[in-house]
Order: structure tokens, then C-alpha cells, then sequence
């Protein structure tokens, strides 16, 4: 029996020939990530256990994004630790205000992730890298703190569900419309412990960008990590960006795979997930009755130009509607620097939008946009949960930047359909 | 190893974000972040539990974020065991680097009920429902992982290995 790409790509990080579902094994690290929240957890560890260097200042990455520009005192000693440590460790990748971004836009903008390789990272949305090529995956601090000081973790090696796209999106749809679609046919825990490979002719059909928004979300399915083939799409966005020689894996013609989901993305409509799961997926037409307090465009699941141009698309020359806050959030400094350049940020201010610096702010109810109890917000963010986005009677319904965007013009969920 | 307790019993997919909310998590202290444990979904939680007692909870415990502090204010609470029918994977993998004793048995994560007298033996994996004298046996943890946890956490582990 052959290997799954991600069976194949743990093979070969851990120095095997073949590896097989349930194998534990000890795997070769080819970035560690941490950011303002999970880092200063892994720093304490690290020196706890006596530690005193990290294994290669040029391999891991320290991104302040959750609660940067510093939301308060506590967050900035927490800031400050994660600056002291990349400092007193020379660590090359560290990204604060200024330079960085919401790390899972931000590291493979940089091309400091690349195609075949195996990467943790102490945020659960590291599963974003998979659209590379990699095999990548979310840890804790600890985890962190041990892949730091010795360049290695140990896994368990996954099943895989294969998701065989065909098809092409209609145009009033992205990425996030497939991964909501699929995490409300699997469920929240579908993929649990798994991979997600998506292949087909409608996989190769999708951008970068909706291939990183899909892989983002594989883990509201409960996955250890989502992957996509490395194709033209994906060579060309390495091409002068990635700072390592991709490596292309491929599955086996003969690989196993616990189940296959055939998904034809033509008939993929604009998807909401409802409070307070991501799998409680119901399409936007059905949701007009939905009235919005607050809208936020961005996070590491959509934020990046793609979703500004949809934003921008929508937007420009229109009004929000009264009442209903808009808060835009390009994901990196370069894609913020693009939104001015473009003119989308005049566009949105005069749409009467907000546009923030990058940060997950909103998201995690950190701040820049926290609700009051009874409030509603449609968020093109990941997660849904009891209290996500502020207090705990508050509610927050995820779908794409088209959807949002076309939500702030009515204040009411609404789909966007092209004049 | 054991632990005795009485338990507090939870639906399904109980996520980090209502373990320990984000907007507490600007600080890594785990004593002043454990006033919050469970806060968003039980919040007399953190003033009922008592030293050894058992969280019971339905399929994938601990779903979302990877924050580690998760499994921290759990522990730091002072609950011995979290019993549940399955766990999201990173939080399975947090608890048992911090060394948060954790039991997958669907069994009796149904039928356990809230406030029962439970005791857990962790060489063995049997969990005993004291209240209604019924005993089910949980899945053991590989040697790998028993590793670990005898070591005391995984960065401990690293250094003895």
C-alpha cells in the first residue's frame, strides 16, 4: 500500500523509507512558529528546562499578531518577552509592528515556508501551509518550546480523508464557501486526527489564496493538517518568493485513504457557519433575516489581496449601511501597502468602513472590534464559538469577503450577486 | 497513580475559547489565567471545583485554539482527570506535554453523571463510578507517551532521553 503526501512528506523528515497511519515517529523540523500569545508560554518552558540555545536562529519564527500594536500592559510585557528572546537568540524571522503580519499571511508571503516542508507552530491555524505543498500543523507551547531546542517533534502518523474537487467556483463564491460547505457535511470533529488532501481538476482551479483559506479551516474539521498538490499555481507563487528550494511530494497512485469526498465546486453556493459551531453551515439566502450589528473583513483565514479585491469590488462607490460598524483588516503590512497603492483603502473609508493596522485582534476577541452582549457580527474570521468575538451573548457568523462585504451594504446577511 | 473527585460534566465540543477565554489571555501567568477556567460556559466553575475532582465531557474536548493555557487552568484548578469520549488533537497532545491526566472512554463519559464520586486509577485505566458502583475501562496510552508523562512533561522527557 502506497503513501498519502503527508505520509510521504513525515517519511522523509524522519529519515524512513515508508511510514503508515498510526506509526509514531519523531520528525525533522523545518520551521517552529510561536506568536505574542503562545510564545512567552514556550519561552518559559525553554528556560525551565535549562535550555540555552535555539537549534537554527534562520528556522524559527516569532510573529507578534494577536495583540499588537499592544492592546494593553500585559500585552506588551508579553510582546516584550517574545522581542527579548528573538533578540537574545538572533533570531533571524521575528516580525513586529511595522513588519509584521498576521503570521499564517505573513510566512508564506515571505516564502519562509515553502513547498515540502514540515513545519509546528504554537497557532492552531498553522494548518494554513498546506496549501504550499507542506506538511504543517498546530501545536502548544511546549511543543513549541521542544521543536525550538532540538529542531524535532514527534507525531503520529495520519489517515487521510482525499477531498476530489472538480469544477469551478461560480464567481460570487471563494475558498471560504468550500471549507464551510465541507466542515458542515463533516463536521466539526469529520477530520479528527486526519489529513485533508483535496485533489482534482477543481483543486488546480483555485487560487493561492482560496488554497490557503481552505487549509486554514482544516482544523475547525478537527484535522492534524490540509494539503494541496504542488502545481503550476503554486511553483509560480514559490518562484522568487520562497527562501528554500521547494521539494514536490506527491501521493502514491496506491495510497489508502479512510474515505473520498467528490465536491463539484460549480454548485458551491455562498455558505454561512451559524453560532456557535463552524459546521452549523446553513447558505446565506436563507439568512436574510439576519440582522448585523458589526462586520469584519480579515484574519489568517481572509485576509489577504484576494480578499481586499472582493472587498473592494463590493464596496466601492457605496455606502455601509447606517448603523452597521465595517472593520477591514488587510493581513500584512505589503497587502496594506497594495490596498493604498490600489486605492482600495480610499474606497473604504469612503464606503465608511474602518481599516485597521494587520492584527488577529477581532477574531480571538482580543480588541479593535469586540461585541456587547446581544450583538451580531458577520466575520470572514475562523471560529464561532460561545463568546469568540466578545461577550458571551454575543454572536458571530462566518462567511467569505464577498458575503461580508455585501452584508455591510444591507446590514443583513445577504449574498453578493454580481449587476 | 489515582485520583478521587467529584464531576463536572460537559456536552460536546468544548472549545479552548470557553475554557479560557482569549480576552484573559494577555498574561501567561497560570494561577491569575485560572480564575477564568470555564468561565464562558459554567461560571461558578472555578469556585465549586476541588482538589482531585473530574471533568466528564462528551466528543471532541478541547476543540480550537492551540493555546496550552487550555490545558494549564485546568490543571492549575486543581481537576485531576478530564474524562471525555474523544479529544481534539492538540489539546490531547497540550495536556499530556503538561501533564494534565487525560482518559478517552466513550463509555463512561455517557453515563458518568454530573456530581457523581469518581475514581480514577491511571496505571490501569479503570475509572470507578463510586455513586453507582459501575467500573469501565479507559484506553492506555502508548509506552511512548507513557514515557513522557512519567518523565513529567515533554521537555523533561528530552532531557532524560
Amino acid at each position: 500500500m502506497g503513501m498519502t503526501m503527508t505520509q510521504k512528506i513525515l517519511a522523509s523528515h524522519a529519515g524512513l523509507d515508508k511510514v503508515e497511519a498510526g506509526q509514531l515517529i519523531s520528525a525533522k523540523l523545518d520551521i517552529v512558529l510561536g506568536n505574542d500569545i503562545t510564545t512567552p508560554v514556550a519561552v518559559n518552558e525553554f528556560r525551565k528546562a535549562g535550555f540555552d540555545k535555539v537549534f537554527d536562529k534562520d528556522r524559527v519564527a516569532i510573529v507578534l499578531d494577536h495583540f499588537v500594536p499592544n492592546k494593553d500592559i500585559k500585552a506588551a510585557e508579553q510582546s516584550k518577552t517574545c522581542r527579548e528572546f528573538a533578540c537574545s537568540h538572533c533570531v533571524s524571522h521575528f516580525y513586529d509592528v511595522g513588519k509584521m503580519g498576521i503570521e499564517h499571511a505573513l510566512l508564506p508571503e515571505q516564502g519562509i515556508v515553502t513547498a515540502g516542508d514540515c513545519i509546528i507552530g504554537a497557532d492552531s491555524h498553522t494548518c494554513t501551509y498546506g496549501a504550499l505543498g507542506a506538511f504543517s500543523t498546530g501545536v502548544g507551547s511546549t511543543d513549541m518550546a521542544a521543536g525550538m531546542a532540538t529542531g524535532m517533534a514527534w507525531f503520529k502518523v495520519p489517515s487521510a480523508i482525499k477531498f476530489n474537487l472538480t469544477g469551478k467556483l461560480p464567481s460570487n463564491c471563494s475558498g471560504k464557501d468550500v471549507i464551510l460547505t465541507i466542515i458542515g457535511m463533516i463536521g466539526v470533529d469529520g477530520a479528527l486526527y486526519k489529513s485533508m488532501e483535496f485533489v482534482g481538476d477543481g483543486a488546480h482551479g483555485l487560487s493561492m489564496d482560496d488554497r490557503l483559506c481552505i487549509c486554514n479551516m482544516a482544523i475547525e474539521a478537527g484535522a492534524k493538517n490540509g494539503i494541496f498538490p504542488v502545481d503550476n499555481v503554486t511553483l509560480e507563487y514559490l518562484n522568487g518568493r520562497s527562501e528554500r528550494v521547494p521539494v514536490v511530494y506527491e501521493a502514491d497512485a496506491d495510497a489508502e485513504y479512510e474515505k473520498v469526498i467528490d465536491i463539484d465546486l460549480s454548485g458551491i453556493v455562498p455558505t454561512v457557519a451559524c453560532p456557535h459551531l463552524p459546521e452549523n453551515t446553513r447558505p446565506a439566502s436563507e439568512l436574510h433575516h439576519i440582522k448585523v450589528d458589526q462586520v469584519v473583513i480579515g484574519s489568517c483565514t481572509n485576509g489577504r489581496m484576494e480578499d481586499m479585491e472582493a472587498a473592494y469590488n463590493i464596496l466601492k462607490g457605496k455606502k455601509v449601511a447606517d448603523g452597521i460598524r465595517c472593520i477591514i483588516i488587510p493581513g500584512t503590512m505589503q497587502i496594506l501597502r497594495e490596498c493604498v497603492e490600489r486605492g482600495y483603502y480610499t474606497a473604504f473609508i469612503d464606503a465608511g468602513a474602518v481599516v485597521s493596522t494587520p492584527t488577529c485582534g477581532p477574531c480571538l476577541g482580543g480588541y479593535m472590534g469586540i461585541l456587547a452582549a446581544g450583538e451580531k457580527c458577520i466575520a470572514t474570521t475562523n471560529r464561532n464559538f460561545v463568546g469568540r468575538m466578545g461577550h458571551v451573548d454575543s454572536e458571530v457568523y462566518l462567511a467569505s469577503p464577498h458575503t461580508a462585504a455585501a452584508s455591510a451594504l444591507t446590514g443583513f446577511i445577504t449574498e453578493y450577486k454580481e449587476a | 497513580m489515582n485520583t478521587q473527585g467529584k464531576v463536572f460534566k460537559y456536552p460536546d465540543n468544548v472549545d479552548t475559547d470557553v475554557i479560557i477565554p482569549a480576552r484573559y489571555l494577555n498574561t501567561p501567568d497560570a494561577k491569575e489565567l485560572a480564575l477564568h477556567c470555564m468561565e464562558d460556559i459554567d461560571a461558578g466553575f472555578v469556585k465549586k471545583v476541588n482538589c482531585g475532582d473530574v471533568m466528564v465531557a462528551g466528543w471532541n474536548f478541547g476543540c480550537g485554539s492551540s493555546r496550552e493555557h487550555a490545558p494549564l487552568v485546568i490543571k492549575t484548578c486543581g481537576t485531576g482527570c478530564v474524562i471525555a469520549k474523544s479529544f481534539a488533537r492538540i489539546f490531547y497532545r497540550n495536556a499530556i506535554n503538561i501533564g494534565l491526566p487525560i482518559l478517552e472512554c466513550e463509555e463512561a463519559a455517557e453515563e458518568i453523571n454530573a456530581n457523581d464520586e469518581v475514581k480514577i486509577d491511571f496505571d490501569t485505566g479503570v475509572i470507578t463510578d463510586i455513586t453507582t458502583g459501575k467500573s469501565y475501562q479507559a484506553q492506555p496510552f502508548p509506552p511512548f507517551i507513557q514515557n513522557i508523562i512519567k518523565c513529567g512533561g515533554l521537555l523533561k522527557s528530552l532531557k532524560e532521553g
